[in-house]
């Protein structure tokens, strides 16, 4: 039986050129973007698309970092801007930037190495009939008898992604900001499913997630109960983003992919996959329920090295912040 | 016990010989490659010794209440007898093969800020309790593991030869006599391992212990591997914690087995037990009360999930069924492996007399990290194969290997005893190989063989360990699609998976259980 799965996944054909993907998980779920983008990249390239998923995005990392320049891999597919400094330090990822994309993105794209695809912005998600008086900043969340549901930044990205946003808004005093935050915080959950469906049990008002993630609600479940609490001092950015590897077997194919991934074919699947907003917005414009979402004044992002840098220390205070 | 080690037979040394290379390789191998593949070897920072304070406290607490708890409920089983006694039996055993998100998520639909629990107290007028923090943790690892305590008890007390109760019948034994002679030798030589087992079942924990425990307060020494591994990728530190891990195991499993005293009661006749010592009225009252106290606890938080997921189950999508397929073909495969290397281990284990190495050598894969194994794993056959192609062979071995431990608690003292009152007669006989499995050992063993053959395959149905780094778009089994629906918001489609995961393992877990089931051949 052993062998027969073996032979069953290597017989397939291998006459066309194989470009392979490593992504996270739940990019090439059913659900998610990967089928739709296979279909569309294969009918231009007359390749096969491979993709490998490896966990999340960060496990991602860490995978391509563990096989090093012996990597299958041709394309990564799924790092923030809170691992690329670190992926981009290895050595191993080549210049890929598209110089013509017309990016749609809150911030400047200058990065030389990885080519962004989606972004959202992080919010508090909550629902409106059970919830009246939304908090506008850490300081109102704080003080309120709000109970959020967050995700721990030792082992998923969301959770390091509101590590930054509280370090990026309030500098010195994060940890201060933290101390306030502690009794709102029902618990810290290890990755983003877990701390989600801990808040639609009804086990928190408020969960760590995207301005984007009512929109799922509204256009899957027609469901319009969910939004996103506005912070006026600004909303922390996740920039998704993918790489060439130098080491690529594929080099043609691999730059025919990054340049297919800011086109329309690419970006018009995001929106209602992977629930994030496109890097460029598609001819189409987004999907319709999208103009309900709120929409930030203020995108916070720290620089790839920056993050790297100020990490360990933010990860301190919180740990001992929330320890007490 | 035999009063000589006896030779084993070259079958015998083959197939423990197989088993004891696979788990050293999956264990000991992995880690050895995760530190060679490690550059430098930073030390261990305060937080991480915090954390594995944290770590053994709760793994202790926990295992010792399940175990406590565990004891008057599998006595009230062994000596009762009622309608559904048997599907009682197989549904208590389901926490322990959840993922642990889903039971997780039928905990706090009882226990929970907006659980039943909570409601039923603020419809009371009284306060709302929170389950968040250590005792939440400790909740939902005696969740998990009180079942498997009551089942290998369970096994023990049905261990104990009919004859033995008609005998203390005869003399007129009172219920604490029957305790004093009979059940305590039975628990004091089962005790400690299952104590071990299920320390060492905790002492890995993460996902439970971070989500219930509220905060970094909560953090397991399994969540300082994970963040060394995936953030950090600091594989010096990961491999350095990993061996803090198994060390601990280690000496747990040796301090556990200087106290294993072997039972010894004789060979009886297999009869069903009638229990005389155990037909009062207010030990009918107070076994009746504890069951239901126990199928409640462990129940209610099942309901909970099937109530959620029912409905969806039908309308789930194609994919989710090729996955449960696929998890089905990994589960009876893990199945065949687990069985034929634990058999041959167990009874080189009862063979032999001087066994304590083997049987630490036996608990080890439950004091592995996961991730090291994964990860290690990854490492040494990389060079060999594409990780795609490898991923359900790699995800069974791996399997057999993580549910040998429990296999073994199973089979171990079914074996000695096995070996202690028939040994002798067998070996006199010249009774050997084949013969002597097919006649003696298997018939001998039915009941242990069953039961650790169900637990192994709804185990591996369960499992989300390595696939996750394995698996390419195709490959994905139950628990992972279950995952991958979560991730795509698709909770309801999650929770339909999960109730469809629940039923094809409690499944699996009857049909293999069912020969070993205390009814049977009554």
């Amino acid at each position: 039986m052993i062998a027969g799965f073996l032979t069953a996944t290597t017989a397939m054909a291998q006459e066309k050129p194989v470009l392979t993907v490593y992504t996270y998980d739940s990019f090439v779920s059913d659900w998610g973007p990967g089928p739709a983008i296979e279909t569309a990249f294969e009918a231009e390239c007359g390749c096969d698309l491979k993709f490998v998923a490896t966990g999340d995005g960060a496990a991602l990392l860490s995978r391509v970092l563990l096989e090093g320049e012996g990597t299958e891999a041709d394309v990564v597919l799924g790092l923030d801007t809170s691992l690329t400094a670190a992926a981009a330090a290895s050595g191993l990822f080549a210049p890929g930037r598209q110089a013509g994309a017309a990016y749609d993105l809150p911030v400047d794209w200058t990065d030389p190495t990885f080519v962004p695809y989606d972004w959202g912005w992080f919010a508090f998600v909550y629902d409106k009939t059970k919830t009246d008086t939304v908090p506008a900043d850490f300081e109102a969340l704080a003080k309120s008898d709000l109970k959020i549901v967050i995700e721990d930044p030792r082992s998923s990205t969301p959770g390091l992604g509101l590590l930054f946003w509280v370090k990026a808004v309030y500098g010195d005093r994060a940890a201060a900001i933290w101390e306030g935050l502690a009794d709102n915080i029902v618990t810290v959950t290890p990755g983003w499913s877990e701390a989600y469906g801990l808040f639609l049990e009804g086990e928190a008002d408020m969960v760590l997630s995207y301005t984007t993630s009512p929109a799922y609600h509204l256009i899957a479940e027609s469901d319009d109960s969910k939004a996103a609490a506005a912070f006026s001092e600004g909303h922390y950015l996740q920039v998704e983003v993918a790489g060439k590897l130098k080491g690529t077997d594929q080099d043609a194919l691999a730059d025919q992919f990054l340049a297919f991934m800011t086109t329309d074919a690419f970006q018009s699947v995001i929106p209602e996959t992977n629930w994030m907003y496109p890097a460029v917005t598609p001819v189409s414009g987004l999907p319709v329920g999208f103009e309900t979402l709120i929409r930030p004044e203020k995108s916070l992002l720290f620089p790839p090295e920056e993050a790297a840098a100020i990490r360990d220390s933010a990860l301190g205070e919180w740990q001992t912040a929330l320890s007490r | 016990m035999a009063d000589r080690a006896q030779p084993l037979s070259a079958g015998l040394w083959l197939g423990a010989g197989t088993a004891v290379a696979l788990i050293l390789a999956l264990t000991l191998g992995t880690l050895g490659a995760v530190l060679g593949r490690a550059g430098s070897f930073a030390g261990l920072a305060p937080a991480d010794w915090a954390a594995l304070r944290f770590t053994v406290t709760q793994a202790a607490v926990s295992a010792a209440l399940s175990l406590a708890l565990a004891i008057p409920v599998a006595r009230a089983l062994a000596r009762r007898r009622f309608p559904g006694r048997g599907a009682l039996i197989t549904l208590l055993g389901a926490p322990f093969i959840l993922p642990v998100i889903v039971a997780v998520m039928g905990i706090l639909g009882i226990f929970g800020r907006s659980g039943i629990l909570n409601d039923g107290l603020a419809a009371l007028g009284f306060d709302r309790v929170s389950i968040y923090g250590f005792g939440g943790v400790v909740l939902a690892h005696v969740f998990f593991n009180l079942p498997l305590a009551v089942r290998l008890l369970l096994q023990g007390w049905l261990a104990i030869p009919a004859e033995r109760f008609r005998l203390a019948a005869a003399l007129g034994f009172g219920p604490g006599d029957i305790a004093r002679h009979l059940e305590r030798p039975m628990l004091k030589a089962l005790g400690p391992g299952i104590f071990v087992t299920i320390f060492l079942i905790c002492l890995t924990s993460f996902a439970v212990a971070l989500t219930l425990g509220g905060g970094p307060k909560a953090t397991t020494v399994e969540l300082a591997i994970y963040q060394a591994f995936r953030f950090d990728f600091d594989l010096g530190r990961a491999a350095l914690l990993a061996s803090l891990q198994l060390a601990l195991c280690a000496i747990t499993a040796l301090v556990a087995a200087r106290f294993a005293v072997p039972s010894a009661f004789g060979a009886g006749l297999d009869r069903p037990v009638a229990r005389w010592d155990a037909g009062s009225a207010g030990l009918r009252l107070l076994d009746t009360l504890l069951l239901g106290l126990a199928a409640l606890f462990l129940l209610a938080p099942l309901a909970a999930v099937m109530v959620a997921g029912l409905p969806r189950v039908l309308a789930l999508p194609e994919q989710v069924w090729h996955a449960a397929i696929r998890s089905l073909i990994v589960a009876c495969g893990t199945t065949i492996v687990a069985m034929a290397l634990a058999l041959p281990l167990a009874l080189a284990i009862a063979r032999r007399g001087r066994t304590r190495m083997l049987e630490t050598v036996g608990m080890l894969p439950l004091a592995t990290s996961s991730l090291v194994t994964g990860t290690g794993l990854f490492l040494l056959l990389r060079p060999v194969a594409s990780p795609g192609d490898l991923a359900l062979p790699v995800t069974v071995a791996v399997n057999a290997a993580m549910a040998l431990p429990f296999v073994l608690r199973a089979l171990i003292p079914a074996a000695r005893d096995l070996e202690a009152d028939y040994g002798r007669l067998a070996a006199s006989l010249g009774m050997q190989g084949v013969a002597r499995l097919r006649l003696l050992t298997v018939p001998r063993l039915r009941r242990p063989l069953g039961f650790a053959a169900g637990l192994t395959a709804a185990l591996s149905m369960g499992d989300l360990g390595v696939i996750a780094l394995f698996a390419d778009a195709d490959h994905a089994t139950l628990p992972l699609q279950l995952y991958r629906l979560m991730g795509a918001y698709r909770m309801a489609d999650a929770a339909g998976a999960a109730v469809l995961l629940l039923a094809l393992s409690l499944a699996l877990f009857w049909i293999f259980d069912r020969g070993g089931r205390a009814d049977a051949g009554a």
